[in-house]
């Protein structure tokens, strides 16, 4: 049985191969730049709007309002890493959809390099705001004894980003290729339809994590700053 | 028993122990954070989007637990290394 799309061998010369992860990563990238770059071709600022103009921004300014939420001051400047996070990771889960098709974050490679990714933009974001002193600073925050264990929770949270999307997502397809050995007609249908909304969750949750993680990275030193209750 | 049966032995009831005792914990977990989410909802419905997000950030790390034991589990039936390096000495022989 196949565990990820990892073992769909596509082509191969030599050591290089091109197995279906990167194949099925490489479509939804081209989707996604070829779409939005069809859709901003010509914008319109009047009130008369193309549907697709109009489905971008619904998308756009519903992602800076979650990112808003989160605690960042300034959505616009994290929407290009956060907003591709979601959106890469929603359309991986809604294409499945399409027969034949597999989720490349069903594989623990695209899961570890998205986590990689974050574990980046953490001390680059934090570093940014407020300098690599304060940002070093901010790991031995309460007291110097939780150096390392404020190191250990960085990579932990990491593996748990990656082992999260990967876990869910494999066991969506994994369950799928079970019950179509035993009940082939009506149940795997019921939970591909499941399948779709954990996919939907799942990408949520990883890119609020990640807004989660930037913020206490960016914020830390910095507790006037803290959001007060707004109702 | 070689040890080729016990390899096998060994996995598959690791694998059903991983999945049942690894469940446990996280399903009381999310019970608990699902059940004081809807009291604190019915309490104050204004600050429903707060409460939702952070429960949806809580639900997604308490589940990742479960999630681990499903990987472990997994790993054990369908790509056990001690199984394959078995599986490649008995093919060498």
């Amino acid at each position: 049985m196949r565990l990820s799309p990892d073992q769909i061998i596509l082509w191969q010369y030599g050591f290089l191969k091109l197995n279906g992860t990167i194949a099925f990563t490489w479509g939804l990238m081209a989707v996604l730049a070829f779409g939005s770059m069809l859709v901003t071709r010509k914008l319109s600022m009047d009130l008369k709007r193309s549907r697709w103009q109009n489905l971008l921004e619904i998308i756009v300014t519903g992602i800076e309002k979650q990112i808003a939420d989160v605690g960042l001051r300034h959505p616009d400047k994290y929407i290009g890493f956060l907003g591709t996070l979601f959106l890469f990771i929603a359309l991986a889960s809604l294409c499945t959809i399409i027969p034949g098709y597999e989720p490349p974050t069903g594989s623990l490679s695209t899961t570890a390099a998205l986590a990689l990714c974050v574990l980046v933009a953490v001390p680059f974001f934090g570093i940014e705001e407020q300098g690599l002193g304060g940002y070093l600073k901010s790991y031995a925050e309460p007291t110097i004894i939780m150096l390392p264990f404020n190191i250990i929770s960085e990579l932990s949270r990491t593996l748990a980003l990656a082992v999260r999307l990967f876990g869910n997502m494999m066991s969506g397809t994994m369950i799928l290729a079970i019950l179509l050995t035993t009940t082939p007609f009506i149940f795997p249908i019921a939970m591909s339809a499941l399948g779709l909304l954990t996919g939907m969750v799942q990408a949520y949750i990883f890119s609020i994590l990640a807004a989660v993680y930037i913020a206490s990275a960016t914020r830390a030193r910095k507790p006037t700053l803290k959001p007060t209750a707004k109702h | 028993m070689d040890s080729m049966t016990l390899i096998a032995i060994a996995s598959i009831v690791t694998a059903g122990l991983t999945i049942a005792l690894g469940s446990i914990g996280p399903a009381l977990g999310e019970g608990r954070a699902v059940a004081t989410a809807l009291s604190s909802l019915a309490q104050q419905p204004d600050a429903a989007t707060t409460i939702t997000r952070t429960l949806f950030v809580g639900l997604a790390m308490i589940e990742s637990i479960a999630i681990y034991c499903f990987v472990v589990s997994m790993i054990l039936i369908f790509a056990n290394p001690f199984w394959n390096h078995v599986i490649a000495q008995a093919a060498g022989k």
